[in-house]
């Protein structure tokens, strides 16, 4: 199974795109943000936390249609599906090189691109903690939809329809914990609640996505 | 005693439901017009909320069958996971155009009450919130059944989404009063509460309410129906290629 | 129901000379066989389209499959490879038994060949590729990547995956498309060493290999196209 990890992390570095791609889009997001509310720092700096959790949301999303479909169309995907690595195992795994290859630099980058929106000081630790502890539900979850759609042509919306409502009690948890922490109120319960829909969400989901992807390779 | 199986057998449900359907469009046509009639021009007026009150008959009865109808969904989902029935599939699929409609309903209904009452179409009230992420749910459960071509992949998938959609719409609902306190007047029906509203208002809402579920019934039971003769005619059109 | 006569192949069943046994053999349930089908009923999609298919491959046999285009040939090694679920019938063989090659050849263009045939053998679970290599003649191509070579190249890449794998039933379709003569003799060489370790194949395959004791089963007698008889919204019509 970490041969699964390794290979997809090498063709992420070497077809391009893989790490580049969703940090670049986390960036002009952020960018185009004052552009839409205006240059106030007041404004920016409330809706900081909001912006900063959106645009890793829908930098997660970019991605998503791309976990199994490259697989499915050279075969690799039948030939996985007939080794001793379990279904459930290859969806686990694919959720993790998606999470490393994009929840992670969003992660990383996500405290610069704080400063841009003047996010206020003390949400920094909380800023990277929630998006820790929430990106990897949303690659999880990600995962699911993509297992559900990848037999479908240009899934790439449908993919975005049904895992966006999926994502919302995440977005609600972690936005929230960023919007207290910036307040100076408790942030702790918000992020101990998303870290509870992340657990879940890896403990379930790749299960859920194992089962969808039998249906769609039969 | 037949089985209650059996009424998975597309020939016996069929059978049934043409049985079914006229007493239960029937039934929820009289409840509707005895409770909408009733409730619109011979109950008081609120006196806080006036007139305005009535409008109560629509939107809590289709926002109870919104939710219900996702229920049922799920059911049948199970029921199609677990025994591999065919109609329950198709059930769930009938379900949720009719699951969504409610949901617009109970949405513009309250949009059409909160404005004389709070002056505003909207707000992101946790439970005005959670019927539009309800509606979103619809949304992605219809167009997944609609984009995959093998009917039985996309009833194992969507059945799938629905068992998960659940766990996650019940997560979000949890989320969004935590995220937002809210304006919505609690439940107007609870089993627990002691009086939910006073009954001049209480009988006529009932009706309507068994109105809805029975209207509910009857177009799952029609539109079931048709999703059977599409997949015969489908049968039928397939054994001709195959000829 | 199902106009294909039920005609049923039996191989010669050849003694234990097998070098490697699967452990369903050991156990006794497959009766010396490696693979060992009965009354196999396979559907695409909606559609039946083969039933009443019997056969057994012995360890150190081959099964060649035949028939028309589009008989079914695909759809059979899918159901023996475990991807779709048969309609009707059984297939014995031991869980891990079967490796699969499909038409698509299952490469990542980034790769190169030696990291396409390392990712496999640790999928499989093995360590060395080295057999695979020196069969296919591979080593001068090694550090290639997969997405520059020729389709002929490819192709020998993907079947050299066959013996990475370690598996005994190979369950091959069509494996020798754009390979030129000298790389079917290859193949075919492949083929026969494998068979003589003990293992077995069932390729379905328009051209003569040129196996010892390769049986061939046509399947044309029992292609039986209707709408699968499990679909209820299709009763009193197949």
């Amino acid at each position: 199974m970490i041969g699964l990890l390794t290979r997809d992390l090498t063709l992420a570095i070497r077809a391009g795109g893989g790490f580049g791609l969703s940090l670049a889009f986390f960036l002009i997001f952020t960018t185009l943000v004052p552009f839409g509310v205006g240059p106030q720092t007041a404004i920016l700096s409330d809706i900081a936390p909001g912006i900063l959790w959106l645009g890793a949301l829908l930098a997660c999303l970019l991605s998503l249609d791309r976990i199994f479909q490259l697989d499915w169309e050279d075969g690799t995907l039948d030939l996985v599906a007939t080794s001793p690595v379990p279904l459930e195992g290859l969806a686990a795994m694919k959720a993790l090189a998606h999470w490393i290859t994009t929840g992670l630099p969003l992660v990383v980058i996500s405290p610069a691109l704080g400063v841009l929106l003047n996010l206020e000081p003390p949400a920094y630790p909380w800023l990277v903690a929630s998006l820790a502890l929430g990106t990897p539900a949303l690659s999880a979850i990600g995962t699911f939809g993509a297992a559900l759609t990848v037999g479908v042509k240009r899934g790439g919306l449908l993919v975005s329809l049904l895992v966006l409502p999926l994502y919302i009690p995440t977005l609600i948890f972690g936005a929230l914990c960023v919007t207290r922490g910036a307040a100076g109120q408790d942030a702790l319960t918000p992020l101990i609640m998303m870290g509870g829909i992340t657990m879940g969400s890896l403990a379930i989901l790749p299960f859920a996505a194992a089962a969808a992807l039998r249906v769609n390779l039969r | 005693m037949a089985s209650f199986w059996e009424y998975a057998n597309p020939r016996k449900f069929m059978a049934t439901s043409a049985f079914l359907l006229p007493w239960t469009a029937g039934i929820a046509a009289l409840c509707l017009v005895t409770g909408l009639v009733w409730g619109f021009f011979f109950t008081p007026d609120d006196f806080r909320q006036g007139s305005t009150v009535k409008i109560i008959y629509v939107h809590v009865p289709s926002a109870i069958m919104a939710v219900n109808a996702w229920m049922m969904m799920l059911v049948a989902s199970l029921i199609w996971v677990i025994r591999r029935h065919h109609v329950s599939a198709l059930a769930a699929k009938a379900a949720a155009p009719v699951g969504l409609v409610f949901t617009v309903i109970a949405l513009a209904t309250g949009a059409l009450w909160g404005q004389p009452m709070w002056g505003t179409w909207w707000e992101w009230d946790p439970r005005l919130t959670s019927f539009l992420i309800l509606f979103l749910f619809y949304l992605g459960y219809i167009a997944l059944w609609e984009a995959i071509d093998n009917p039985d992949s996309a009833a194992d998938l969507t059945a799938v989404l629905c068992l998960v959609g659940s766990v996650f719409a019940i997560i979000s609902r949890y989320a969004l009063v935590f995220w937002n306190q809210g304006l919505h007047q609690g439940a107007t029906l609870s089993l627990d509460a002691e009086q939910n509203i006073a009954d001049v208002f209480w009988y006529p809402l009932v009706i309507a309410l068994a109105g809805f579920g029975f209207l509910f019934l009857a177009l799952v039971l029609y539109r079931t129906q048709t999703e059977i003769r599409a997949r015969r005619l489908k049968a039928l059109i397939a054994q001709e290629r195959m000829a | 129901m199902g106009n294909g006569r039920r005609v049923t192949k039996a191989p010669p069943l050849r003694a234990t000379g097998a070098t490697r046994l699967p452990l369903g053999a050991a156990l006794g349930y497959l009766r010396g066989m490696n693979l060992r089908v009965t009354d196999l009923a396979c559907a695409r999609g909606p559609a039946q389209i083969l039933a009443g298919v019997s056969f057994a491959v012995a360890p150190g046999q081959a099964l060649i499959l035949r028939g028309a285009n589009g008989a079914g040939k695909t759809t059979l090694l899918r159901t023996l490879a475990g991807l779709t679920p048969p309609l009707a019938g059984r297939i014995e063989a031991d869980p891990e038994a079967i490796a699969y090659a499909a038409h698509a050849d299952g490469l990542k263009a980034a790769l190169s060949v030696a990291e396409n045939l390392a990712f496999w053998a640790r999928v499989f679970g093995r360590t060395t590729t080295q057999s695979a290599i020196e069969a296919f003649n591979l080593a001068p191509l090694l550090d290639r990547r997969a997405g520059e070579m020729s389709a002929g190249q490819k192709r020998r890449l993907s079947l050299a995956r066959l013996l990475v794998t370690g598996r005994p039933v190979w369950c091959l379709d069509e494996p020798t498309v754009s390979l030129d003569a000298e790389n079917v003799a290859r193949f075919a060489a492949a083929v026969r060493a494998h068979l003589a370790d003990g293992g077995s194949a069932v390729i379905a395959t328009h051209i003569d290999l040129g196996l010892p004791d390769a049986e061939t089963l046509d399947i044309t007698p029992f292609v039986a196209k209707v709408i699968r008889a499990d679909d209820p919204f299709a009763e009193g019509l197949a």
